[in-house]
């Protein structure tokens, strides 16, 4: 569906936009991508209980809509970067489960040939620019892509996530200045989880409807719901738009939720947030509504959807097997890729 | 040969390297309408355009990230600080991005860029403007440092670094850039990580770099009056650096001097003096004796920056003091 039909789409409360003019093919893409993201992020949480999996890894669950509607609208050339909260982004791009599931082993078929880990999913030639782990630290190096498009004259954008506690640091200032100052060709998505840790939004900064933070930057803005798809791909669809026609840049604001904890150390309710509230959230999961939309439609049968799940079961199994059996790097490159060697 | 300053050195470097390849480009505060803080790029705004000499707001961390940004698909940036003293609030940028990304991706994204500005202290401009900054980033690995110390190792290593495909920081001396010397026309680069012999002597060595280089020269000088014969090891590139250079040197005189413009503490000269103990242990005559700034915060009260700063007399002291004379 193009961002014009889906701008025409008619609002409802708590259900999927879209419903007036639905493209099945489409939306079984969709489901298949966040779906993949869902039991992906499942059995990583099960390898890092296993020890499979080390450090700090940062699940994705319940925002997969923003992966999934924001990435089914880029082209190939476009570029993507975003923080560490990366895996379900990374397949949303269109990485396979084997090349992230090996990375999340630390092996070297991973993506990032192991040396990345969860935090670090790279990958050239999808235009995928790296989970950073540095809370606001890739939004100046998302401007930095934007300004690169600029200055050859290209038509591509770039789309950098980042959590909503990154709207208090000095680098997403210092970027959106210079992204609002020069026209840059950037769709800035702030994944509103709600939480940077444990520290809820209103607690954390002075405004809460944060994509009014754009004001101040000259910079269009823009607020969605981001456990609808269709939602997310309205707005980031009129991002885009606007980034490439125009290369003029957007702050959007996607309301979202996480449904585990912060990383695979906190609980996923009881301190900073109830359980009740928690409860309440997961009753809009993103993956839920989109599947119900499609099956009121009459567009996904239980089959179907059983089916699905099945492959992707399969699919996520044959990325663990693939990622359990790839050898960790040998020990001499320890010292290789500090250093380019130069050839200009 | 043309005699020229530090200054058009650096100047003709990069412009040369603009002419060159068009995906260099420079960025930073007042490069472009200001013609530079320190006048490196002047002219450049008319010959190239807004596109390629590119004045930013104060936002070090921002336009820091912004070449990290171009780096990484494929441009190549020149990053200029006004000082060394304000990419501390840049920091982030050097450190947790350019030097990290070719490792963390696994070999997928090299960083063809390079950081540059003044570096160390001038002429009474107290505690925030008056630091040598090397030892901070020679500590990373990923980084390349390098601190010309002459015009003609000005230009030929800050087209090396704008040729190198990795992040290089070029710190350049404040007090440098009126310094002439004989700079050939056209290209020529230096290799990064080889030091220059800039004197030949077989009683003492002096390792060095940077804008302490022409007090290493001018004690040489000096002390040659005395019939004391000084090999000055420029060292050029702090990272990495020419540790051959260094240990051929003091296997030919037995006592060495290491004299750098910033603080004692894991200084360069401190890893310097590693080299020497771990491969001319048996050689040495005398300890090594490092030159350096006071371990205070510069003052601006004249008298008590002269006292903090290494000096032709306090050098000359050391080389005297390695070599038992005093
Ligand atoms: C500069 C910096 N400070 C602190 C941290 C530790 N840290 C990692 S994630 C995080 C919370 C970030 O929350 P948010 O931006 O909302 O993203 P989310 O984790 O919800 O996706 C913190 C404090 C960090 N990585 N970087």
């Amino acid at each position: 569906m193009s961002p014009s039909t889906m701008a025409a789409a008619k609002k409802k409360p708590d259900t999927p936009k879209g419903a007036a003019k639905s493209d099945p093919a489409l939306n079984m893409e969709l489901l298949h991508s966040m779906l993949l993201q869902r039991r992906f992020e499942e059995r990583t949480a099960e390898a890092y209980a296993l020890g499979k999996i080390g450090g700090f890894c940062h699940l994705y669950i319940g925002q997969e809509a923003v992966s999934t509607g924001s990435l089914s609208l880029l082209r190939p050339d476009d570029y993507v970067i975003t923080t560490y909260r990366d895996h379900g982004q990374a397949l949303a791009r269109g990485m396979t489960p084997r090349a992230v599931m090996a990375e999340l082993f630390g092996r070297q078929d991973g993506c990032s040939k192991g040396k990345g880990g969860s935090m670090h999913m790279f990958d050239r030639n999808l235009n995928f620019l790296g989970g950073h782990g540095i809370v606001g630290g890739h939004v100046p190096v998302a401007a930095g892509v934007g300004f690169a498009i600029k200055y050859r004259g290209g038509d591509q954008v770039i789309i950098c996530f980042m959590g909503e506690s990154v709207v208090n640091t000095g680098a997403f200032h210092e970027a959106l200045n210079m992204a609002g100052l020069w026209k840059l060709p950037c769709v800035f998505i702030i994944e509103n989880n709600r939480y940077g840790m444990g520290t809820a939004l209103e607690r954390a900064s002075a405004i809460h409807d944060i994509y009014e933070r754009g004001a101040a930057y000259n910079m269009r803005r823009a607020q969605c719901d981001g456990q609808d798809v269709f939602a997310v791909r309205e707005a980031v669809g009129e991002a885009i738009e606007l980034a490439r026609k125009e290369q003029a840049p957007t702050l959007l604001e996607v309301r979202t939720y996480r449904f585990m904890g912060h990383s695979m150390s906190d609980a996923v309710s009881g301190t900073y947030r109830t359980k009740a509230e928690l409860e309440e959230y997961m009753k809009r999961d993103p993956i839920v509504l989109l599947r119900t939309r499609m099956q009121e439609n009459g567009e996904l049968t239980d089959e179907q959807l059983a089916k699905m799940d099945e492959d992707i079961k399969a699919q996520v199994q044959d990325a663990w097997d693939f990622a359990d059996a790839s050898p960790e790097l040998p020990a001499e490159a320890l010292y290789e890729d500090v250093y380019a060697d130069t050839h200009t | 040969m043309p005699v020229i300053t530090y200054r058009d050195a650096l100047g003709d470097a990069i412009r040369e390297e603009m002419r060159r390849d068009d995906r260099v480009f420079l960025m930073g505060e007042e490069v472009a309408v200001y013609n530079g803080a320190y006048k490196v790029s002047k002219g450049f705004l008319q010959e190239f355009g807004e596109m390629r000499v590119v004045d930013t707001p104060i936002t070090e961390l921002g336009f820091a990230g912004v070449g990290v940004g171009a780096a990484m698909v494929g441009l190549r940036p020149v990053i200029e600080f006004m000082t060394w003293n304000f990419a501390l609030l840049a920091i982030d940028q050097v450190v947790n991005a350019a030097a990290k990304m070719l490792y963390m991706s696994g070999g997928q994204f090299n960083m063809p860029m390079v950081f540059r500005g003044p570096n160390g202290a001038a002429l009474q401009l107290a505690a925030q403007h008056s630091q040598a900054w090397e030892s901070w980033l020679a500590h990373i690995p990923g980084l390349k440092v390098v601190a010309p110390g002459t015009p003609y190792d000005a230009k030929g290593l800050l087209k090396s670094a704008i040729r190198d495909d990795n992040p290089v920081c070029v710190l350049e001396g404040e007090m440098l850039y009126n310094t002439k010397g004989e700079v050939p026309e056209g290209d020529y680069t230096i290799p990064l990580g080889k030091a220059d012999l800039k004197r030949e002597g077989d009683h003492c060595t002096i390792v060095t770099h940077g804008k302490m280089v022409l007090v290493a020269m001018q004690a040489a000088d000096q002390l040659a009056k005395d019939g004391i014969r000084v090999d000055v090891v420029d060292l050029r590139t702090v990272r990495p650096i020419d540790v051959d250079a260094i240990v051929t040197s003091v296997k030919k005189t037995n006592r060495a001097v290491v004299l750098e413009e910033g603080w004692e503490l894991c200084g360069v000269g401190a890893q310097v003096v590693d080299y020497v103990q771990r491969e001319c242990f048996d050689l040495l005559d005398a300890p090594v004796v490092r030159v350096h700034q006071a371990d205070v915060p510069m003052p601006y009260t004249k008298s008590l920056e002269k006292a903090a700063k290494p000096d032709l007399p306090k050098t000359i002291a050391a080389v005297r003091k390695v070599m038992y004379l005093d």
